[in-house]
């Protein structure tokens, strides 16, 4: 929601309802409909999680992103034509020339959102908006696409606000990282440091939450505790405080904390922070509620059902 | 053949092995001439052995779901032997095949399309029970608040439809159904994938809490190769409609000795930026063949980086034998290797 607001593309009845947002000094909320047609697209541009459901399927792959550049005026009907296929060629479409011709269901899953790339990229924006590019494919081809934006981001110098969910996907492409919870940013810093110390403990818990491929079975994952806020019904105080492991009273009747710097470049919006946890609390929220709950109902036998058929 | 499978009864308790697969074939016809098929499954052999948790991998379109169901008995096989507990389930049928079906349950992936929305969540729960005339109507719906209790729902939730619930619950419904009829073998596939990772998390652990109560076997399918190592004893790595690679989850990611393997390990990221910065991935060329008419040899050899092209790779297809470590199998000529 937050870089559909970027965009200006709230849906109805949405409204961004205060605050500025700032793109090279001019406030996008404040744009007249002209403005803002012009900066999305040549501006900033944005990709998607389902390349399927967002390319047009009776079109061609090479009219699609030609008309994303001729919309916008900025390249004539020919320059536009031959920019298709170096585009294509620039995300490694193989025999970019005859796959222009293409309609998208000819393309396979990582060759569409190559192709979705390939449009966002096509006006040259200074910010790409990627959008869970990654979450509908297979991992080898997952691999392909990070590795793909990581080489253009360093060829083109585009800036890249990726939204995901998946954290290695942030270790491997990020450079900064904000962690949103609820409508809010409750932690933002460089990645290195909120991987190594995070310091909001919704940030801790995400971390934790997820095994890794490259370490042996530890027991259990720290799960959190119950569901997301109801964003129309958000608790008072501190939107997390009611998950939170290591919630104290001043949590739930003092007002939302200010995000606060809590390291160099990094900051955090808690009340306790993470580095002022008890190693032992850390131990005992570890082994999650849910495993504690889990445990007790275990310990009743389970009822003998089996046989005693039709009775 | 009745008494032969009866015979050993007895014998077959003590058998490590729960669910053997040998030589299994699935094609599905697509028409044109020639007689096209979709080989979904073609020719794969495999062991699931009592009590442990195979984890089974692999890109979407490499038959993984189409085993699952070939093991369930879902679907019938086009060629090959299912083994379930010492008896056939690709020969049985009717009654008998009700019976060994009620050992075997299946968890799907998406817990929206799985929960039949007019439903209760104590109709949902209770049919198994009622299919399989387990217990009395007293019993049922005792069972039904003792099977909510243990997947962590509210048991006076009984009255509620799954539209009430969020995916998380959703999916604890479709376990709790799973595990109505107790069950000795459960088929996950893709069971966490579709959740938000702070749930599936949760999910995970309820999975393995139940496994241990209750001496279950998983079949766990899944794409993300963290929650299955994290999860699963033994791992089987599917490609194009075979397995390719098996060992102990360890052995597997310490030492891969499937290009496949190594190129599928490499590319997952690894939440951990000091890590990535050092990981030079696998990046394979181009994406999995189509199963209608795959890659003569090895199948994996227009993509592999130590295929030797032409030659025994394009030509001989490899066989799934001992390498690496104990208890680890792989089809590949030069496995190991690179």
């Amino acid at each position: 929601m937050t870089a559909l607001s970027i965009l200006r593309l709230v849906p109805d009845p949405g409204r961004i309802t205060s605050g500025r947002i700032l793109f090279r000094g001019r406030d996008v909320t404040k744009m007249t409909d002209d403005e803002i047609r012009d900066f999305r697209g040549n501006d900033v541009a944005m990709i998607f999680q389902d390349p399927m459901t967002s390319l047009n399927p009776v079109t061609k792959i090479g009219q699609q992103i030609e008309e994303a550049m001729t919309a916008h005026n900025r390249f004539t009907p020919q320059l536009a034509k031959t920019r298709v296929i170096e585009l294509l060629k620039r995300v490694r479409v193989p025999a970019a020339e005859s796959r222009i011709n293409d309609y998208p269901h000819q393309f396979s899953g990582g060759m569409r959102q190559r192709a979705m790339i390939a449009m966002g990229l096509s006006n040259e924006p200074a910010l790409l908006i990627a959008d869970e590019p990654t979450t509908a494919l297979d991992v080898t081809v997952q691999a392909q696409i990070i590795q793909l934006m990581k080489q253009l981001n360093r060829e083109l110098g585009t800036a890249m606000m990726l939204i995901t969910h998946n954290m290695a996907l942030v270790a491997s492409l990020c450079q900064r990282v904000v962690v949103m919870y609820a409508g809010r940013i409750v932690e933002e810093g460089p990645v290195e440091q909120i991987f190594r110390s995070p310091q909001h403990p919704y940030t801790w818990s995400l971390l934790r939450s997820v095994p890794r491929v490259d370490e042996a079975r530890k027991d259990r994952l720290v799960s959190i505790r119950g569901l997301p806020p109801d964003l129309s019904h958000s608790p008072p105080g501190c939107k997390f405080h009611p998950r939170c492991p290591f919630v104290i009273d001043r949590c739930k009747v003092e007002p939302e904390p200010q995000l606060e710097d809590v390291g160099p470049m990094q900051m955090a919006r808690c009340w306790v922070l993470m580095r002022n946890v008890k190693e032992e609390d850390i131990e005992a929220a570890k082994e999650s509620a849910l495993s504690k709950e889990a445990a007790e109902k275990l310990k009743a036998p389970p009822a003998e059902v089996d046989g005693n058929a039709g009775g | 053949m009745q008494a032969a499978e009866r015979a050993p009864a007895t014998v077959v308790k003590a058998d490590p092995v729960l669910v053997r697969i040998e030589g299994a074939y699935k094609y599905f016809p697509i028409g044109g001439f020639g007689g096209l098929a979709v080989r979904a499954v073609d020719g794969v052999d495999l062991e699931i052995r009592r009590g442990e948790t195979l984890g089974l991998v692999g890109e979407s379109g490499c038959g993984k779901s189409t085993l699952a169901r070939l093991v369930t008995a879902l679907l019938p096989v086009t060629a090959g032997k299912i083994t379930f507990d010492g008896s056939e389930v690709s020969k049985l049928r009717g009654a008998r095949l009700r019976r060994v079906r009620r050992k075997m349950q299946i968890i799907f992936q998406d817990p929206f399309a799985s929960l039949d929305p007019r439903m209760t969540v104590g109709d949902i729960l209770q049919e198994p029970l009622d299919n399989f005339a387990i217990g009395s109507t007293r019993d049922r719906k005792r069972r039904v608040q003792e099977l909510l209790r243990l997947v962590g729902l509210n048991p006076n939730f009984t009255n509620r439809y799954p539209h009430e619930f969020s995916g998380g619950q959703r999916q604890r419904i479709g376990i709790a159904r799973a595990l109505a009829v107790n069950p000795s073998f459960i088929v996950c596939d893709e069971a966490v994938s579709a959740l938000d990772v702070s749930i599936a998390a949760q999910i995970i652990n309820l999975l393995q809490d139940l496994q241990k109560e209750f001496n279950l076997t998983y079949l766990f399918i899944a794409h993300d190769l963290a929650v299955v190592r994290h999860l699963s004893d033994r791992i089987a790595v599917m490609y194009l409609g075979k397995v390719v690679e098996t060992a102990d989850r360890n052995d597997i990611y310490d030492h891969p000795q499937h290009p496949y393997t190594k190129a599928l390990l490499s590319s997952i990221p690894v939440p951990d930026p000091a890590v990535e910065r050092e990981r030079a991935p696998i990046t394979l060329k181009g994406e999995i063949p189509s199963p209608v008419n795959p890659p003569s040899g090895c199948r994996f050899h227009p993509r592999c980086p130590i295929a030797r092209v032409p030659g025994v790779c394009s030509e001989v297809e490899p066989a799934l034998e001992p390498h690496g470590a104990a208890d680890q199998m792989a089809a590949c000529h030069f496995a190991g290797e690179a």
